[in-house]
């Protein structure tokens, strides 16, 4: 197994090839639901590839297969040019909802991943202390999640995410319930994170902002139903980046302008569906 | 700030009970009262004085030590076969669809029988000691925690699970760190109430058919006309099915820490 599973040194970190994802309706006279029609998105080794788009336009699902955690209704997912089989093994994934073990402690929850791949638990708990630390959590290893704020728990959930180094980040609007400076740190602590030993990453978000402060490249999902791709836009802003202040800068704008005026109709096609449901 | 809060807390707890008390010495009061002046017939509504005498009585000459022994240990055979069993069973079939889907009917079915009927078939197949008692508080026991472990694995988050499976569990470590904690705490809301119907079992076990244990004490005195004898039985089982309520508490606060309890601030 240890040949077959190498990667193919030219083959991206994540290759969606032509996904469509339908749901069975919930009425009976109803047809089928296709959320996503027809996606192709191949992420290469060590970019930052954003997807933004209408709420409700299937962002969630796309990260749910590139996961493993759904299988598409047709459509192919390789890894490092290996197809997909279960969950991606090589992959972290950061959810918009909590995602902790209300159970554990944060540097429990943060030792989790070692443990569950049979790392002693004296050498996982070391390894999560010095993650707690990494960010800046280090006097709050006993507290449990519903004892930390919002953004502490993003925060252990980063840890818990990265401590176990995954090939690939998917992220699914992992800030979009904390407050802008809170998100500004943390914005500019995964891409410190990030530019460290560069992973792949998926970032899924509706904010257009902050998209292009961190991305290599900028997708754009058209409106639910059968939703996919209409644009896409490579950012050739200069790293390292500070969120807050690249947003001020021409070049930002003028991408910003660019991707907004596609972004705009499908936003105002995609209100207008969910009015109508 | 938190040690202030503690100790106004403490405060308020035994004001509490103090109150608690009072009701209770009141309760007394009131009984001793209507029947000594024969508003109520002592015959049927026995004296308490007379009820605690008995109580003391029993202590004293040892005689309810081997009876109280008896149901209490019915009474714990009862509730943890049972747990264990509705623990056991309600994991099972809240993981596994088809067995689910297979026994749902049979679930139901046996939910809704009236299980006290049983008992005189247990005393059949048992025999008149302590295992036809335990059988009957088993299937007593066993629904309630069956229903709260069932439920308690269905409303595991899927974020967490999907989280949980993504940092790598197998299945095994699935039912270790996510589906047992999650039932542990419906698991514990359901055991106060499984307390209780443990010793309901091992009474009325024993009421229907038995040469020992409180029930049988009662039983016996209700045949003499004792009234003041049955309610001292009946003073003592609550009191200590009190006791068992509250080392079920106890072990419930030690072991669910980690939940958040409405309305309280955290000490920093």
């Amino acid at each position: 197994m240890g040949d077959s599973r190498a990667p193919v040194p030219q083959a991206p970190a994540l290759a969606l090839e032509h996904i469509t994802c339908a749901f069975a309706a919930k009425a009976r006279d109803a047809s089928a639901y296709t959320a996503i029609k027809d996606v192709t998105l191949r992420v290469a080794q060590g970019e930052f590839v954003s997807v933004v788009g209408p709420t409700g336009c299937g962002k969630s699902t796309l990260l749910n297969v590139a996961a493993g955690l759904l299988a598409p209704s047709s459509g192919k997912v390789t890894v490092f040019g290996q197809p997909l089989m279960g969950i991606n093994q090589r992959a972290g994934y950061l959810f918009q909802a909590e995602a902790l073990m209300p159970w554990r402690n944060a540097l429990d929850n943060i030792a989790s991943g070692l443990i569950f791949r049979g790392i002693a638990k004296d050498a996982a708990r070391a390894n999560a202390q010095v993650w707690l630390q990494r960010v800046g959590l280090s006097g709050c290893g006993e507290q449990y999640p519903h004892q930390l704020s919002g953004g502490m728990r993003k925060r252990v959930a980063l840890a818990q995410t990265l401590i176990l180094d995954p090939q690939i980040l998917l992220m699914d609007e992992p800030f979009s319930a904390l407050d802008i400076q809170t998100r500004h740190l943390m914005e500019n602590e995964l891409l410190e994170l990030w530019s460290a030993n560069k992973k792949s990453v998926v970032f899924i978000t509706h904010d257009l902002e902050e998209a292009i402060a961190l991305s290599d490249r900028v997708i754009v999902l058209s409106a639910a139903p059968e939703a996919g791709p209409i644009g896409a836009y490579a950012v050739d802003l200069p790293r390292p980046r500070d969120v807050a202040e690249i947003r001020l800068t021409p070049q930002f704008l003028q991408l910003h302008r660019d991707i907004w005026s596609t972004l705009k109709e499908e936003v105002l096609k995609g209100y207008a569906q969910s009015q109508r449901r | 700030m938190p040690k202030v809060n503690a100790a106004s807390e403490r405060a308020k707890i035994r004001g509490l009970l103090a109150y608690q008390i009072l009701l209770l010495l009141g309760f007394f009061a009131l009984w001793h009262a209507l029947t000594a002046t024969g508003i109520l017939p002592p015959f049927f509504f026995g004296k308490p004085l007379i009820v605690l005498e008995r109580v003391w009585e029993w202590f004293a000459s040892g005689k309810v030590y081997r009876h109280l022994g008896i149901t209490l240990l019915e009474t714990v055979l009862a509730f943890s076969f049972g747990t264990l069993l509705g623990l056991a069973v309600g994991l099972w079939l809240a993981l596994s669809p088809l067995a689910s889907a297979l026994l749902d009917p049979y679930v139901k079915a046996a939910n809704a029988m009236p299980r006290v009927i049983l008992a005189p078939i247990f005393s059949v197949w048992f025999g008149l000691g302590i295992w036809s008692k335990v059988a009957l508080g088993v299937t007593l026991v066993f629904f309630i925690v069956f229903f709260n472990v069932y439920q308690g694995v269905k409303e595991v988050s899927p974020t967490v699970l999907a989280n949980v499976r993504m940092l790598g569990a197998t299945p095994r470590q699935l039912l270790r760190y996510v589906y047992l904690p999650s039932a542990t705490s419906w698991v514990f809301s359901s055991l106060h109430t499984a307390v209780g119907m443990a010793f309901v079992g091992a009474v009325v076990g024993e009421y229907l058919g038995s040469a020992a244990g409180i029930g049988y004490l009662i039983l016996q005195a209700e045949g003499a006309f004792d009234i003041n004898s049955v309610l001292a039985g009946i003073l003592i089982l609550t009191a200590f099915a009190l006791l068992l309520d509250f080392v079920v508490t106890r072990t419930e606060r030690r072991l669910l820490t980690w939940r958040p309890v409405q309305g309280e601030t955290e000490p920093l």
